[in-house]
């Protein structure tokens, strides 16, 4: 075996992790991109901008202020330990609540330019053929932007595996709850094995290199508007 | 009440709307106009698509909009023909079709079946849409809209995106639309040659105003309505097919107060034809002319004169009988013939184009 028990369930983890995020994603970041494409309120630009910081913060700056809000004293962390939840710091959940954050804009700002281009007449051809704006949403401007979706799903999955400085923050590194593969890189190069890191390090780079091989080869056929 | 009684006022900046129609429960009706005028504007929002801040619309006796009540677009049953066909790409023709008769409570296959007819898009089902000529999209839309089983059928422009040889491959399939359709069209052009084949009422627009509505053969012609047809000034008549000299290749199609020949069109005898005959082809005589070319000279009575938009020229209506005519002059023509109302003259029709 090439990688160790403890590799295979840093790859698992961060599977899971990433997956759980990107469906997580799908729900919130669809209705808010719909908006953000359509909305003419004047806080549109504000909301935009918030949902973007990700693009730009420093994991850990943007890790350390989700700490401190899920923390025992932070407004989300009493209001979990009012509910009976208990803290999300250091836990799976956690982290995917900071991934969710955290890759916010790789799920909305694909959806959201894809709403954009199909403008809308064909939203308005749904209306004169009888369907409700919700009926029209799921048959006309969900097929529509069918590669927007595609993008920003295979762009959030991507980051999320690639995330470090906010997992670190967030979930520390514990052994199947928070210890996702970059962090095992880490830990490996930490404790000078080298040729485990190796290892690791070339699965994630085929994988990086896979996916936006995925992305690429697609992108001519998006400006057809296929 | 039958008919649809639309009342709008629109204050947008640059663009106003006010209009307050009655429109009639059957044929169809022109909403002619130059771009800005307001037409497409008002067609939008009898359709729900655009909602006037104040107004009223009923429609065969349904309120759809007023101070306090709003019919949604997707609730209203009417179908609605975009100037770009608006085709749904991810559809085939067929899925396109259906679409939206899936979504109307006691749709009847019966209907789509008679708009696939009536389009004569049978052939074309399976295809997507990025496979269609611009003339084949513009016939699919029309049929899903007819699909629907609409109580009135709404179209924008459908000729404009097309050019001449499109139009002339999709005008036959309008006119039968017109013949066989029993709701209202609200049809919207700027063109008046789709005006005066496919129309049975006119509202003209101007600046988000009507400035006349009634029945296109009477709302032609008159003079005191500045309806800018310009070069195409023009009136409309409806006749039928009396006599075929197939010697000649010629047809005589009788009107009310009198006939007239025309290039036979291959129609059987009693079948009903439209004429338009415009201004400028129509000059006056005041004794019959013997030896002329023009096999069109008919006698009339002077009924009004007017002045046109170059101060050389003025438009003269006549009638033939109960029927009208109109005729563009020079100023000089009409003073050194000394025409005035009530005159008996006689007219010479250079062309008359059959229409429909």
């Amino acid at each position: 075996m090439l990688l160790t028990p403890e590799d295979l369930q840093a790859l698992w983890l961060t599977v899971r992790l990433a997956s759980t995020v990107t469906v997580i994603l799908l729900l919130l970041g669809t209705p808010l991109a719909w908006w953000l494409a359509r909305s003419k309120a004047w806080w549109k630009g504000p909301v935009g901008a918030v949902v973007a910081l990700p693009l730009v913060l420093p994991p850990s700056v943007l890790g350390f202020y989700l700490l401190l809000t899920m923390g025992p004293n932070g407004a989300v962390g009493q209001l979990m330990q009012a509910l009976g939840i208990g803290m999300l710091p250091f836990t799976f959940w956690g982290l995917v609540v900071a991934s969710v954050v955290y890759s916010m804009p790789f799920m909305v700002q694909p959806l959201q330019t894809a709403f954009e281009a199909i403008g809308e007449r064909p939203l308005e051809v749904a209306a004169t053929l009888r369907a409700s704006p919700l009926d029209a949403f799921f048959t006309v401007a969900v097929p529509l932007a069918r590669s927007g979706f595609l993008t920003a799903g295979i762009l959030t999955f991507a980051h999320t595996v690639g995330e470090f400085g906010v997992v670190l923050m967030i979930g520390g590194n514990i052994p199947g709850v928070s210890r996702v593969a970059s962090v095992q890189i880490y830990d490996h190069v930490e404790a000078m094995e080298y040729n485990d890191a190796h290892r690791l390090a070339a699965v994630m780079l085929v994988f990086s290199f896979l996916v936006l091989l995925a992305l690429y080869a697609r992108r001519p056929k998006i400006g057809k508007g296929a | 009440m039958a008919g649809i009684q639309a009342r709008f006022h629109i204050n947008w900046p640059g663009f106003t709307l006010d209009v307050d129609l009655d429109l009639p429960a059957h044929g169809v009706t022109a909403l002619f106009g130059h771009s800005g005028s307001g037409k497409t504007t008002l067609l939008r929002c009898i359709a729900g698509l655009e909602r006037a801040p104040h107004g009223r619309l009923v429609v065969n006796g349904e309120l759809w909009q007023d101070d306090t009540h709003w019919v949604p677009p997707h609730k209203r049953p009417l179908g609605y023909v975009f100037q770009e066909a608006s085709l749904f790409p991810h559809l085939t023709v067929l899925g396109n079709l259906r679409y939206g008769m899936r979504r109307v409570v006691g749709a009847q296959r019966i209907n789509l079946d008679a708009a696939i007819e009536l389009l004569g898009i049978g052939p074309l089902l399976d295809r997507k849409p990025d496979h269609l000529s611009g003339g084949e999209r513009q016939r699919v839309s029309i049929a899903r809209a007819l699909a629907l089983s609409p109580r009135i059928l709404l179209m924008d422009e459908p000729l404009a995106a097309l050019d001449l040889h499109r139009k002339q491959e999709i005008l036959p399939y309008l006119e039968r639309l017109h013949s066989e359709l029993d709701i209202p069209v609200l049809y919207v052009s700027h063109a008046p040659d789709e005006v005066a084949r496919l129309a049975d009422h006119i509202v003209a627009l101007e600046g988000g105003r009507a400035l006349a509505c009634g029945p296109l053969v009477d709302t032609l012609s008159r003079l005191d309505l500045p309806i800018r047809l310009g070069e195409d000034t023009c009136v409309v008549l409806d006749a039928t097919v009396a006599e075929r000299d197939a010697a000649w290749h010629l047809a005589r199609v009788a009107f009310p107060g009198g006939s007239l020949w025309v290039r036979d069109g291959g129609h059987p005898l009693g079948h009903a034809v439209r004429v338009r005959i415009l201004a400028r082809d129509v000059s006056i005589a005041l004794h019959r002319v013997a030896d002329t070319s023009i096999l069109n000279c008919l006698p009339a009575l002077v009924d009004q004169l007017a002045p046109d938009d170059h101060p050389a020229l003025m438009l003269l209506r006549l009638k033939l009988g109960a029927s009208p005519l109109i005729a563009r002059l020079t100023q000089r023509s009409a003073a050194e013939l000394r025409l005035a109302p009530g005159d008996k003259v006689w007219v010479q029709i250079k062309a008359v184009a059959l229409v429909g």
